[in-house]
């Protein structure tokens, strides 16, 4: 969202300011804050966040994708009532239905436990195998297979 | 997407109905005021009557900009939308059409019913109703300009007001126009097509500005 002081940022050969829409068509991202709406369920977070990247999602999938992400039998809980880790899972789900190519991950392992920090390494791995792209920016460990991955250590 | 969008707000505002109702009670409340205050004279009030109900709309509109983008700013989903592959222009039309029909619309409903209050005629009431439907969602577009602008911002609410009372003047002159040329046994038709002039033009451009300043505002 930001534009780049310096340099270009480039997606297949195109500067993805001239590329617009059809960069985002492409692209995932998962932010700070994690783009739940409290007063919707689960549910209908995932199913709003899937249709407006054009995905046409059942409630029987998102209520699927929902499971994977460990949050089997919340379908239909307001997502006030869930906690900070729960909330990022079900912006986590958006990963799992989603069918872009390049995924902009930050700070995507706060608030998850081991167990979900485990899932999300997996669910990226499955992701690269697929032919996928990820970048990662994570203060914590995140155990992935070093063939796919280039780790960039940054210090201030 | 566009259905999505409006789906969306239309199901948050339910859930958070106080929020629509109170805007709803602050038009009604203002506009009842006035006849309260001055008393029983059908002659000031019927002349006093286009201008209190519009004003009132134009502050009742305020409220609800404040609204429009900023509960999505803070948990998030306005950095998402931004990054839906759907131009931001259809973004935007979507929200300000759920606003519309969730703060503005119920006070056009209920405009006749406070205009009695003041002793106007059958036929000037119904040129109220045709001049705020014509007029409100002008409101909602340019204050959304204004919402945007304003995003993220400490007292967003009352820089949110200053800029864009001003903006609204055009569609208060001719809206409030059109009702006391009906009052006073005129044709109202040169200030309705005007206000649907503006009405146009604010559908076509609002949105377009709306999406820039998002994107400022987002950085």
């Amino acid at each position: 969202m930001l534009s780049s002081s310096e340099g270009r940022v480039t997606w297949q050969g195109a500067n993805i300011h001239s590329l617009g829409e059809e960069y985002f068509t492409q692209l995932t991202y998962f932010g700070h804050r994690p783009g739940v709406k409290d007063e919707l369920t689960t549910v209908e977070n995932l199913r709003v966040a899937a249709g407006l990247s054009g995905i046409a999602l059942s409630t029987q999938k998102a209520a699927d994708a929902l499971q994977k992400v460990g949050l089997a039998g919340r379908e239909s809980v307001p997502a006030r009532l869930l906690s900070e880790g729960q909330r990022r899972r079900v912006s986590l789900a958006r990963l799992v239905i989603c069918t872009t190519k390049l995924w902009l991950l930050d700070e995507v392992l706060t608030a998850l436990d081991k167990t979900a920090i485990v899932f999300v390494g997996s669910l990226i791995e499955e992701h690269l195998a697929q032919g996928g792209m990820a970048i990662v920016a994570t203060h914590q460990d995140l155990a992935l297979s070093r063939g796919l991955t280039q780790r960039l250590e940054l210090t201030t | 997407m566009l259905r999505w969008i409006v789906w969306r707000d239309l199901i948050l505002a339910w859930r958070r109905r106080a929020d629509a109702l109170s805007t709803l009670f602050f038009f009604v409340i203002v506009v009842s005021l006035f006849p309260l205050g001055i008393g029983p004279e059908t002659e000031l009030l019927r002349s006093i009557a286009p201008g209190v109900v519009w004003v009132a709309a134009l502050l009742a509109s305020m409220l609800s900009l404040g609204r429009l983008f900023a509960n999505d700013y803070q948990d998030g989903t306005l950095e998402q939308l931004l990054l839906t592959p759907q131009p931001l222009y259809l973004v935007v039309l979507g929200k300000v059409a759920a606003q519309w029909l969730t703060s503005e619309l119920p006070l056009v409903c209920i405009a006749p019913l406070l205009g009695v209050q003041f002793g106007v005629s059958n036929e000037t009431l119904k040129i109220l109703v045709i001049s705020l439907v014509l007029g409100t969602p002008v409101l909602s577009f340019i204050g959304s300009i204004g919402a945007a602008l304003t995003l993220g911002l400490k007292s967003s609410s009352v820089l949110i007001s200053i800029l864009v009372l001003p903006l609204y003047v055009p569609v208060l002159i001719f809206g409030a126009g059109a009702v006391e040329a009906s009052i006073m046994g005129l044709s109202p038709s040169s200030h309705i097509y005007l206000l649907s002039s503006v009405s146009i033009l604010s559908l076509i451009f609002a949105p377009w500005a709306t999406a820039a300043a998002l994107r400022i505002s987002i950085e």
